[in-house]
């Protein structure tokens, strides 16, 4: 088992047409996910790789003609809230928007929008899914992971890889890895992760990777506390950042001091999750502990 | 981005909200002219001669003067431009004057605070306000956090009516100037969406003895993402007020921030990027910055991550940690061969290469023939850059 993507789960692409679009859906179609179609608006009823897979002008004739329940959407920041609307309205159930640089006010819409929907959104400016062996979609490296038993929720792209890594080195796999995006508009959070998580019977721990900014980590915290039965590992990025300053990521600047990182490890620790002092022990970290 | 307070003037009264009169000036020839000007258009003497920089603090720093005629305000002008200023926001060095703005002096009947800034729990505009204006919101919301109105905004429907009402209400304001004081939330409301603001802040927003509103001083703070849809906002950017190594690294591309260090690292991952600094300090050292390169680190991101980092003469040696994804290791090991053999390096370089194509990478630093130290962990790679910091 995983949570919200698998074998089964059925895979289109919006902007399948573009050079990161098409590289990246034929690389979530080697790993073997069940990738069955793209669309790009003006080239519907063009093919792409070898005849294997249709292109659609919009969303719902893909919804329908193919029976999509994912869509991950590589398109311009400028037009990306408007896809993830598009695939909103045509009913696609998961939706994982992989762009980076969206404004703020068009995903403070887009989120509302989506929510009404009642469909959900992972990202934007994130790497996707991955569950090891069966399928992914995004961007992650697949190699690296290997099917077993620990979630891995981050706000992070190479520092996910980075635990993935310490994980399979210390001998433990993953049922699903999500990078759920580090703006500060985001479809879906840390709790709804960690609650389905909870209730998937092949996960055993989960580790959860924060950074400085917002209050999302402490929150999780608090909720972890109360409804997570299963061992949370945490780490929190941005010890040394500066106040007030953006560290890459749209999100990741510690306005107030309970924004810091220090201040959520400390309310992470205080709610019972095992927290990782140094980026490099979350492997180590989870093996011990297990 | 942010933008100096003569310009987050000029954008609420675009908006239509009541702002002070007042004048940019950036030569003292032109302070006699501007005072008498303002004291004509306001019909009273006194003015107030505040230095322009982006950080707050201003008045604690000595670069706000309340000037009651045009000798003091002369005096108080040659006094302020061009000085150091030092604020609680600024570095040790402070930050120097270029710019004065000069306003007319307002009769404060009372100081309330106004802002509107994203929610980011529920995803929302939210409206915070408070009758203990002039104050550090941050204080005010540990030592009376019951003293802060909060009002959320549905984004679809937009400000309600009813809203800025239940606001102005709350911050005890009645008859006419609750009347103005909701005319100003809304209109603030419209330049928040309307200029892609992340921040707008009215602190001190004031009732005059003569029962009107003014916006005495203002902070914009605008969404880097929208930016190139906000035309107007991009012609009111101060390079002078910005790190010159932080603009150096826009024009590549480059995420750079300046620390004080002297442990240089250049990641790939912004998450990944504040890992790397943390486990510097954990392992003893400083970091001396923060550098993500991004996914497509190259032979030319590498050089220009190189020569930005090396820019900060305190560094004393750089720690490289790339995770290969779609980023190949190998083609990121090309790079740094060539790039430390173009730019004549003199600290010493600790390289970890991880992911895809990293047995590859590895063997093309070993048979480079350039001094690089390589490290197979994050743990390994931050323990031996810092020792080579230290001994150097």
């Amino acid at each position: 088992m995983s949570i919200l993507l698998n074998k089964d789960s059925r895979i289109i692409v919006q902007g399948i047409t573009g050079s990161e679009g098409s590289f990246h859906a034929r690389q979530c179609l080697d790993y073997g996910g069940n990738v069955v179609g793209g669309v790009t608006p003006g080239k519907g009823g063009q093919t792409v790789f070898d005849e294997k897979l249709p292109v659609f002008n919009q969303c719902i004739e893909a919804k329908q003609q193919t029976g999509a329940n994912v869509s991950i959407i590589f398109v311009p920041a400028s037009f990306a809230a408007n896809a993830i609307k598009e695939a909103a309205y045509a009913g696609i159930e998961l939706i994982i928007c992989i762009t980076e640089g969206i404004p703020v006010n068009d995903m403070v819409e887009t989120h509302q929008y989506v929510k009404q929907q009642g469909v959900r959104l992972i990202g934007p400016n994130c790497p996707g899914l991955l569950t090891p062996g069966e399928a992914k979609a995004g961007i992650m490296p697949g190699f690296i992971a290997k099917k077993g038993k620990i979630g891995v929720i981050s706000k992070s792209g190479t520092l996910t890889y980075e635990a993935v890594h310490q994980l399979v080195s210390a001998g433990l796999g993953q049922s699903t890895c999500i990078g759920i995006g580090g703006d500060p508009v985001i479809g879906t959070d840390m709790i709804d992760l960690l609650g389905l998580f909870e209730k998937d019977n092949d996960t055993d721990a989960v580790v959860v990777i924060g950074e400085i900014g917002g209050q999302m980590e402490i929150e999780t915290a608090r909720y972890v506390k109360d409804n997570i039965s299963k061992p949370v590992f945490g780490f929190i990025a941005g010890r040394t950042a500066p106040p007030g300053r953006r560290m890459g990521h749209a999100g990741a600047i510690a306005g107030g001091a309970d924004e810091s990182a220090a201040a959520k490890m400390e309310i992470m620790q205080e709610c019972g999750i095992h927290v990782v002092e140094s980026p490099a022990d979350i492997g180590k970290t989870v093996k011990q502990e297990l | 981005m942010k933008i100096h307070e003569y310009q987050a003037a000029e954008i609420l009264k675009s908006n239509g909200i009541p702002v002070p009169i007042g004048y940019m000036i950036d030569n003292l020839d032109e302070v006699k002219a501007t005072v008498e000007t303002i004291q004509k258009e306001s019909n009273n003497a006194a003015v107030v001669v505040k230095a322009q920089i982006h950080a707050g603090g201003r008045g604690k720093g000595g670069g706000v003067k309340f000037s009651p005629d045009l000798n003091s305000a002369v005096d108080n002008a040659k006094s302020i431009l061009g000085m150091q200023l030092i604020t609680p926001q600024t570095s040790g060095e402070g930050q120097t004057v270029r710019k004065l703005y000069i306003t007319q002096a307002i009769d404060i009947a009372r100081e309330y605070y106004l802002a509107i800034t994203l929610d980011r729990s529920s995803s929302q505009p939210i409206i915070i306000a408070s009758a203990e204006g002039g104050m550090e919101i941050e204080e005010l919301a540990h030592s009376s956090p019951e003293k802060i109105i909060k009002e959320r905004i549905d984004p679809i429907f937009g400000l309600q009516p009813f809203q800025s009402y239940r606001i102005s209400a709350s911050l005890g304001l009645t008859g006419h100037a609750l009347k103005e004081a909701c005319k100003v939330i809304s209109d603030l409301y419209k330049s928040y969406v309307n200029s892609d603001v992340s921040l707008a802040e009215i602190n001190p927003l004031v009732l005059t003895k003569d029962d009107r509103i003014f916006a005495l001083d203002a902070k914009f703070n605008f969404d880097d993402n929208a930016l190139f849809r906000q035309e107007n906002i991009n012609t009111m950017r101060d390079i002078f007020e910005e790190d010159p190594a932080d603009v150096e690294a826009s024009k590549f591309n480059l995420n750079y921030i300046k620390l004080d260090g002297n442990v240089g690292c250049m990641v790939n991952g912004a998450g990944l990027a504040m890992a790397a600094m943390d486990i510097i300090k954990l392992k003893g050292g400083e970091p001396a910055n923060f550098l993500d390169v991004g996914g497509g680190a190259n032979v030319e991101t590498v050089k220009n991550g190189f020569r930005i980092i090396l820019s900060d003469k305190n560094v004393t040696a750089v720690l490289i940690n790339i995770f290969g994804g779609i980023v190949r290791c190998d083609r990121v090991a090309n790079g740094i061969v060539e790039a430390v053999k173009v730019l004549d390096l003199n600290v010493p370089v600790v390289v970890r290469l991880e992911g895809t194509n990293a047995t590859e990478a590895k063997e093309i630093l070993a048979s480079s023939g350039v001094a690089i130290i390589p490290a197979s962990s994050l743990d390994e790679a931050a323990e031996k850059t810092v020792e080579v910091a230290i001994s150097k």
